[in-house]
């Protein structure tokens, strides 16, 4: 080998070092809101298929109330609601795709817990769905309780806190079980369906949802304990208390919509309110959005597009949809349930 | 530097070189060209790594993940369905990596018995003199070895749930082992005192059959007489240890499975997840092994079948002393990747739930820590030093059967 | 006439019946074997027959009588994911690229198989430089007028085929730098390219799959992060460029020392009597070995799906999870299509394979 050509291989890589370090160092000056208003779109993470919460419909768009969060982040900052990219994760890979910057928002059916806050370098900024794990078992075992489940092989997936919840649950219950946990959720499911488990376990909505894969779904019955809270709600990187700002009001803007009966068809003619709610919300009165560094329209463009938290809420996982959940402890607090947003003021 | 550089030690160089001074001559010395080319690439990738190691700790820092190896004395609070040691959700990570790895060399051991068996007969069947059987063992060979293993594995799992019966309508055997679709139920052996006499007594029996061996050995090389080796091993490492067993008045007995509500209650339960991996990768490996096989005897020269014939040596004592050694030396190491193939593919066991090393401990484990560096660097190495050893044992062996001059 | 045709019959079953005693019963034991034999392919067959044909739903049914008949095969459901299967949830409207782009590539790669064709070298270059562009472009789209598809659309065969196909084509050159490495006299290259190649062989491709998905984006400054399917691409070609050096290295070893010494004996330096005296020879001797790692990694493309890509069998496992088409046989329907898709590529390049090793055998025959 030539020197020449030797070292003109080291400068290559010399040189592409340095390029990478350039490119490197421009990126990290930037918040995310700037990199994302610069690049054009919002980088979702979903997860890769659950109905309800964030799953692409036949034609491949993504839906969902998941989705819906990032639909709104999109809508507030562009004042269009499809400027979202998806990133379908599994649950092992979630927390590090945000992490490393590859997605500006998870927003994949995640539960805040105090561990995931603290060491995992992710900032949960509320929450959009309250769940909590429960099982599903078939309805010809005669089981009501799940205190009757002693010695029930279990199938769910890993990468969870449902694995964990079970644990205790049957600890604490002195019953002895079997855990048999899958890397992909439909795999568990699909084993379950094959009779491979007598329970399967997971949020209680995810539950609803995967019944809709079984072969017969009337055969299955989900019962009605719950184990454990699950607060589920979209998270972003730790350190950037401007972007965790744009998501946290972009869904409070969607709880606010509903208490103030402001819907995406109401909405226009709600410009001319009298309400001073309504009209700091929709940007008429204040400068909320300008505080935000968006738009002082950002929650009309929400509301507009995406909806309020009900119509979300209906649209994806309501009693009319083939999930069927009620509102439950997702009501408004005035209507009986904990969904509470701080008010925009 | 001069476009001379470029064509080595050439005629030409070397005037025009020598003019244009010392520096041009010493660098086109080969042997100092390869002292500044090696000390080039050291420092590039030292400072690469460093590069690497910088990013990641800054990353790890910036964004608040905890890091270092803490996390194994922590408690890991899940349960795992299948493992050789004691386990409760009270364990900690560490001990889930214990788990893991032993759940990981247990499946690979048991596919790797398996797969030599049906990879030598199918090997064997593959040269058979009966067209039947050498057209079906080349058409199981073409039709597993052209089929991804994922594929292969996820296939039997579902074919295994899909044919065997629930808990309730299990297959029994003697009443006292039950297959269903959660697994296989056997009878547990619960070691009293006394029972480690007999394992003392096996062991000691190991030691005497191979003693026993090189006595023999030694004998056949002086007089030429025969001695049945194999009979009187079997005798000793089977009889010694029943014997012992009765007269340390039995201590060894068994709780019996019973179905008990949702399942069996007692006994050992050997997990589906486990069969079916075994099944697969045992056969996939088989496929390759049979080629290796089938070529190790094709590479036995027809002359020596030829020679030992006419010594007058039965065909089935020629294939055993004359063509199996010789075949052997070809065949071993192949073999070896083989191994360490099915050693890294039992990885694919994260994919149906199976409780090995990747599945427990870089996945679960993983997920509840968080700390990916820290637990895919383990696994890593752990999976290096299997292989590392697996090719230490077999080249131990591929040496004890290498040619030897004398 | 007629006389004529019963002796033929007649020789023709005594024909058989020799061949029979001779092929299936020379011995009692081979007798027996011949009859466990017929007896397993018996069970296989007819049981394949069953299930894919005589119970099986056709391509007139749908979800629902699939889960009436729950026999056999529900092939209604291989029909309704065909399009999924191929392109994944590649956009409709721009499928004709993804068809440009392979229907390009097996107009080169045919007569780059067939010895007998001329211009092998240009027709090399070709698929090893502008065809990836041209193909990265087409597929990738954002030049050239062609709307951007991102990759995560990408799925079934396409992604097989790019994964397998860039990871061969990457792991050509490097795995040639380190066999080239491995036999070098600097210590410090050779204990490096061995140390490299070790590593990589020693691991399993998953954990290495596992690393590209979850810890690469750490290893990088912050704020520089690159395409999922780029990264599990980087794992794919360092893992198998371990496995093509010592493809290559098995190549020049063969390579008689008097080739070496010739080429020094003319004056070569290291890098002109490699690449134009033994690599040649070399890597013509290895092109078995070549295939065979294509093999072997085309297999392994479908471990992607453990890390959320959508191969082949990962956008068939995904469409196992559509409630519309859960039926009790769908599971094993669309395995066994994968199965099959997968067979069909690696059987005809095995022999392809065998066909090269025939043909460079008798090539160097004297």
């Amino acid at each position: 080998m030539s020197i020449r050509s030797i070292l003109s291989k080291i400068l290559l890589a010399g040189f592409g070092t340095v390029l990478v370090a350039a490119i490197s160092t421009a990126a990290q000056a930037q918040s995310t809101l700037s990199q994302v208003q610069g690049k054009g779109f919002v980088q979702c993470g979903v997860s890769q298929g659950l109905p309800g919460f964030s799953n692409p419909d036949d034609s491949g768009n993504w839906t969902g109330i998941d989705v819906d969060v990032c639909r709104a982040v999109a809508a507030a900052v562009f004042g269009d609601a499809d400027k979202v990219k998806y990133t379908p994760l599994s649950a092992k890979e979630r927390f590090t795709a945000l992490q490393s910057g590859e997605i500006d928002i998870l927003s994949r059916n995640t539960t805040m817990s105090m561990q995931r806050d603290t060491a995992l370098g992710v900032n949960f900024v509320g929450i959009n769905y309250y769940d909590g794990q429960g099982f599903m078992v078939r309805k010809d075992l005669g089981v009501t309780s799940a205190l009757q489940l002693s010695g029930a092989s279990v199938c769910t997936n890993t990468g969870t806190t449902t694995e964990l919840n079970v644990a205790d649950y049957f600890r604490a219950n002195n019953m002895p079980y079997e855990i048999v946990a899958f890397e992909k959720a439909d795999e568990g499911v699909a084993s379950y369906d094959a009779g491979r488990c007598d329970v399967y376990t997971t949020d209680q909505s995810g539950l609803y949802a995967q019944r809709l894969k079984l072969t017969d779904k009337d055969a299955h019955v989900v019962l009605p304990e719950l184990i454990s809270k699950e607060p589920l709600g979209p998270a972003v990187r730790q350190g950037d208390d401007e972007w965790a700002n744009v998501v946290r009001w972009s869904l409070n803007a969607m709880l606010n919509a509903e208490e103030a009966d402001v819907t995406s068809s109401n909405v226009d003619r709600m410009l001319g309110s009298d309400n001073p709610i309504i009209r700091r919300m929709l940007g008429v009165e204040g400068s909320y959005g300008e505080n935000l560094g968006l738009s002082n329209r950002w929650a009309y463009n929400i509301i507009k597009q995406v909806g309020n938290y009900s119509e979300s809420f209906e649209r994806n996982v309501g009693v009319n949809t083939p999930l069927g959940i009620s509102r439950g402890l997702n009501a408004l607090w005035t209507d009986g349930g904990i969904q509470y947003a701080a008010p925009i003021r | 530097m001069s476009s001379e550089g470029s064509s080595g030690p050439s005629t030409a160089t070397s005037a025009v070189g020598r003019k244009k001074g010392s520096i041009s001559a010493f660098l086109n010395n080969s042997y100092y060209r390869g002292i500044i080319f090696q000390a080039l690439t050291i420092a590039l990738i030292v400072g690469f790594v460093w590069w690497v190691v910088g990013n990641t700790v800054t990353n790890l820092a910036e964004r608040n993940i905890a890091s270092g190896f803490g996390f194994l004395n922590s408690t890991a609070g899940f349960s795992i369905n299948f493992s050789l040691i004691e386990y409760s959700e009270e364990s900690t990570h560490g001990r889930v990596l214990l788990v893991g790895l032993l759940n990981t060399i247990l499946c690979a051991a048991l596919s790797i018995f398996f797969a030599t068996i049906i990879g030598f007969v199918v090997g064997v069947g593959r040269l058979s003199s009966n067209w039947l059987v050498r057209k079906l063992s080349a058409a199981y060979v073409e039709i597993v070895r052209n089929v991804p293993l994922l594929l292969i594995i996820l296939f039997v799992y579902i074919a295994v749930l899909q044919v065997l019966p629930s808990p309730r309508n299990s297959f029994s055997l003697f009443g006292d082992f039950f297959w269903n679709n959660r697994g296989l139920v056997t009878p547990q052996p619960v070691f009293e005192s006394g029972s480690g006499l007999i394992f003392f007594v096996f062991i000691a029996a190991l030691v005497m059959s191979f003693f026993v061996r090189m006595w023999a050995r030694k004998r056949q090389m002086e007089t030429g007489a025969q001695f049945p080796v194999f009979y009187t091993a079997l005798g000793l490492i089977i009889g010694l240890p029943v014997i012992t067993y009765f007269l340390a008045g039995q201590p060894i007995s068994f709780v019996f499975p019973e179905l008990k509500g949702f399942n069996f209650v007692g006994g050992i339960n050997i997990v589906n997840e486990l069969l079916a991996l075994v099944i697969a990768l045992s056969m996939y490996t088989a496929s390759y092994i049979a080629e290796i096989v089938r070529a190790g005897i094709l590479s036995v020269s027809h002359g020596q079948t030829e020679a030992a014939y006419s010594l007058g040596l039965s065909p089935g004592k020629t294939t055993r002393l004359i063509v199996i050694p010789q075949a052997m030396r070809l065949i071993i190491p192949p073999l070896t990747s083989q191994y360490l193939n099915l050693t890294k593919n039992s990885s694919l066991a994260a994919a149906i739930a199976y409780p090995e090393l990747v599945s427990v401990f870089a996945g679960t484990s993983l997920n509840q820590v968080g700390q990916a560096v820290e637990v895919l660097s383990i696994t890593m190495a752990i999976y290096l030093s299997l292989s590392l050893l697996t090719s230490l044992l077999m080249n131990w062996y591929n040496a004890s059967m290498a040619l030897k001059e004398r | 006439m007629a006389n004529e045709r019963t002796t033929n019959l007649y020789t023709r079953t005594e024909e058989v019946v020799v061949w029979l005693r001779k092929n299936l019963f020379s011995t009692w034991y081979n007798a027996v074997l011949s009859i466990v034999s017929v007896y397993v392919i018996w069970v296989v067959a007819s049981g394949f027959v069953n299930w894919a044909f005589i119970n099986a739903v056709g391509f007139d049914g749908d979800r629902d009588t699939c889960v009436m008949y729950a026999k056999g095969a529900c092939w209604p459901f291989i029909e309704a994911k065909w399009s999924q299967i191929i392109y994944g949830r590649y956009p409709e409207m721009e499928r004709w690229r993804v068809d440009v782009t392979f229907l390009i590539g097996a107009l080169a790669v045919v007569p780059m198989l067939m010895p007998s064709m001329p211009f092998k070298r240009a027709n090399a270059v070709f698929l090893l430089v502008p065809y990836p562009i041209l193909g990265f472009f087409l597929l990738n789209g954002g030049a050239f007028g062609l709307e951007p598809v991102e990759t995560p659309l990408w799925g079934g065969l396409l992604v097989t085929l790019v994964v397998a196909i860039v990871g061969i084509v990457a792991s050509l050159p490097i795995g040639i730098l380190l066999a080239l490495g491995r036999r070098s006299e600097m210590p410090v290259i050779r204990i490096l390219c061995v140390g490299f190649i070790e590593f990589w062989r020693g691991v399993p491709l998953i954990t290495v799959l596992f690393m590209a998905s979850v810890m690469l984006p750490l290893f990088l400054p912050q704020g520089v992060t690159f395409d999922k399917l780029l990264r599990c691409l980087i794992g794919i070609a360092l893992f198998s460029s371990a496995y093509m050096a010592e493809v290559v290295r098995g190549g020049l070893q063969s390579i008689p020392r008097g080739q070496y010494e010739a080429a020094q004996a003319l004056g070569l330096g290291y890098w002109k009597m490699m690449g134009l005296i033994v690599l040649p020879q070399a890597l013509k001797l290895v092109i078995p070995g070549i295939v065979n790692t294509f093999i072997g990694l085309f297999k392994d493309t479908t471990l992607v799906l453990i890390i959320g890509l959508f191969d082949l069998l990962g956008i068939v496992q995904l469409s196992f999870s559509d409630p519309s088409w859960s039926t009790p046989q769908t599971a094993a329907t669309g395995y066994a299509v994968v199965g099959i898709i997968f067979w069909i590529f690696c059987y005809g390049m095995s022999r392809y394979s065998q066909f090269m090793e025939r043909y460079l055998h008798t090539g160097h025959k004297r």
